[in-house]
């Protein structure tokens, strides 16, 4: 096994560093997304919306995987020891860089696979696939020998290795079997989409676990009953909950019931976080000091939105009403901002940190930027979420004016979630530069003054 | 203890994945749509668009454009575009196959809401 500290930049903090760099990328097309929304037809003959969205969407995909892969191998390799082979993380990461150039190209050339997440063409899922493969193995080999394995490790290797299965079946289209009817395509479609975003939440909760245990130095909770029974409920939740998104599909109604039922069962997490209320605030003020703490401080409180949220448009007489509205994108905003990136950037602000210098320096102006990020947030969500009970009062009414028009009477909404996505936009960048400034220059500076000045020094 | 159950889950996610597979559905797509639903894909349609609902929402959704509009309406808008969407560069022939592909999806079933009733247990049903 080779050591996986170098006197460079580390793979993990690379494949971190590259997806804030696709973070920022993917905001700039949301907001140039969001502005077509209020002014019909800009960029229509260069970037019209149906390039805009992939450019969107597959940018802040990646943003999640890279920081979640990266992250994971950068606390693998803390928790284990050593990672199995850096040479492994330095492929994925030339692999996924490749990838990323290649599907963001050719969705500016118009060249698409049409399905909604990868809406690249098939063939460009295989590197993405190899990329995987290679993050995968690492991750298992390095845990392979482990006496103890806290709840964490458990996260990162069902979320690795399962993604491997449903980023497959969600490539299954491509069999006549599956794409010669319709309804069975879309079914397996969702179910596989539903398991994939499961899988990478294992990564990012795991790895935002691993740091709050590293924060709190109790190690304890991560190897409790009450933790493994949670993470068996999330596991479940990946494999049978993804059927809320089917209520409106002919399929037979005990596959959606079980899609209910098990939904329901996060009845029991929102009850959990109310009854953990007060630790949660003594924590706060312990630990609300250091840098990464209070982005998992935001996440916590984005959590709870969003269950509150993601409980209601699961029950089928509700969704009937949100689903096909903006109700659902706040809800997907909401959990890819303020859960996921709050928890990467928890992730990113630890693993960054005293590579060269410290971040001490750029505290003030990282909560500068994270509370910014968080209060265009709210306003961003509460526009999407007005836009949306408007069109589910158009979709149940009795229409009497055209989808166009009632698209036209929503631009106010539109215009204050175009603002806010530009205030998130700058919140993020006022947190990022120093992320980037601060682990760019040091690898400028080893370079520059040879391999005999230790970076991490 | 912690293995057996990750195992016993992944059984169970095997069977039902078998089954979801297997679910009865609608007949299969017949040739000319099943071009139209590549034209759909390569023209990323679903960026704006919507079936049953999933997709994207700057356009309506078009599970049921056909018997409601009409294949006349499909073919003027794909081939002139509207302020918002461009105008695709479609064929007579590609035009058809797409209107096949959306006369499909319309034969399947209802994406309309309020063609649904709402349970006291809060499960829905077609009316």
């Amino acid at each position: 096994m080779e050591p996986l500290t170098q006197n460079k930049m580390t793979v993990p903090q690379r494949l971190i560093i590259m997806g804030l760099g696709v973070l920022l990328l993917g905001m700039a097309f949301g907001i140039a997304g969001s502005l077509q929304y209020v002014i019909p037809g800009l960029f229509k003959s260069f970037l019209s919306f149906e390039k805009i969205r992939p450019l969107h969407v597959s940018s802040t995909v990646f943003w999640i995987l890279l920081a979640a892969s990266g992250g994971v191998l950068s606390y693998v390799n803390e928790y284990a020891g050593n990672l199995f082979s850096p040479r492994l993380a330095q492929w994925q990461w030339v692999v996924f860089a490749i990838s990323i150039v290649l599907i963001l190209g050719s969705y500016i050339l118009g060249i698409f696979g049409g399905r909604e997440y990868w809406e690249f063409h098939p063939v460009l899922a295989i590197p993405v696939l190899a990329g995987w493969l290679l993050f995968a193995i690492n991750v298992v080999r390095s845990t392979f020998k482990l006496n103890e394995r806290p709840v964490y490790v458990w996260m990162w290797l069902t979320g690795a290795v399962g993604f491997l299965f449903v980023f497959t079946e969600s490539y299954l289209w491509e069999l006549p079997y599956f794409q010669k009817n319709i309804v069975r395509d879309m079914t397996v479609q969702w179910k596989s989409y539903g398991s994939l975003v499961g899988c990478w939440n294992m990564l990012v909760y795991g790895s935002g676990m691993y740091l709050m245990e590293k924060i709190s130095k109790d190690k304890s909770y991560a190897r409790s009953r009450v933790a493994f029974a949670l993470f068996f409920l999330g596991l479940v939740n990946m494999m049978f909950n993804w059927s809320h998104h089917l209520y409106a599909l002919p399929i037979l109604p005990f596959v959606k019931h079980i899609g209910y039922l098990i939904s329901m069962t996060e009845l029991y997490i929102l009850g959990r976080i109310i009854f953990k209320w007060k630790n949660s605030i003594e924590a706060a003020i312990k630990f609300e000091h250091l840098l990464p703490y209070r982005f998992l401080l935001a996440a916590d409180l984005w959590i709870f939105l969003n269950l509150v949220l993601a409980l209601l448009i699961s029950v089928p007489g509700i969704n009937l009403y949100t689903h096909g509205t903006h109700i659902t994108v706040a809800h997907v905003m909401g959990t890819t901002i303020g859960i996921n990136s709050m928890i990467l950037m928890a992730v990113a602000t630890d693993v960054l940190d005293n590579t060269c210098r410290s971040l001490r320096p750029y505290r003030k102006q990282i909560t500068i930027g994270l509370l910014t990020a968080n209060a265009s947030l709210i306003v961003f969500l509460g526009a999407l979420t007005i836009a949306g009970i408007k069109r589910a009062l158009w979709q149940m009414g009795d229409r009497h004016t055209t989808f166009a028009e009632m698209i036209k009477d929503s631009t106010p909404y539109f215009i204050v979630f175009s603002t806010a996505g530009v205030v998130l936009f700058a919140g993020f960048c006022v947190m990022v530069y120093p992320l980037m400034k601060n682990v760019l220059s040091c690898h400028y500076y080893s370079y520059s003054k040879s391999t005999i000045i230790p970076c991490q020094q | 203890m912690i293995k057996m159950t990750i195992f016993s889950l992944a059984f169970l996610f095997s069977i039902y994945t078998w089954f979801v597979y297997q679910l009865p559905v609608n007949e299969e797509v017949e040739p000319e749509a099943l071009k139209g639903k590549m034209i759909w894909q390569e023209k990323n349609c679903t960026a704006c668009h919507q079936l049953y609902g999933l997709g994207g929402f700057l356009g309506p959704d078009l599970t049921n454009v056909y018997s409601t509009m009409g294949p006349e309406y499909i073919k003027a808008f794909a081939r002139n575009g509207t302020s918002i969407m461009p105008a695709f560069a479609l064929s007579d022939e590609e035009l058809s196959f797409l209107t096949a592909f959306l006369q499909h999806v319309d034969a399947t079933g209802h994406s309309d809401p309020r063609q649904f009733k709402i349970s006291l247990d809060g499960t829905i049903d077609t009316k």
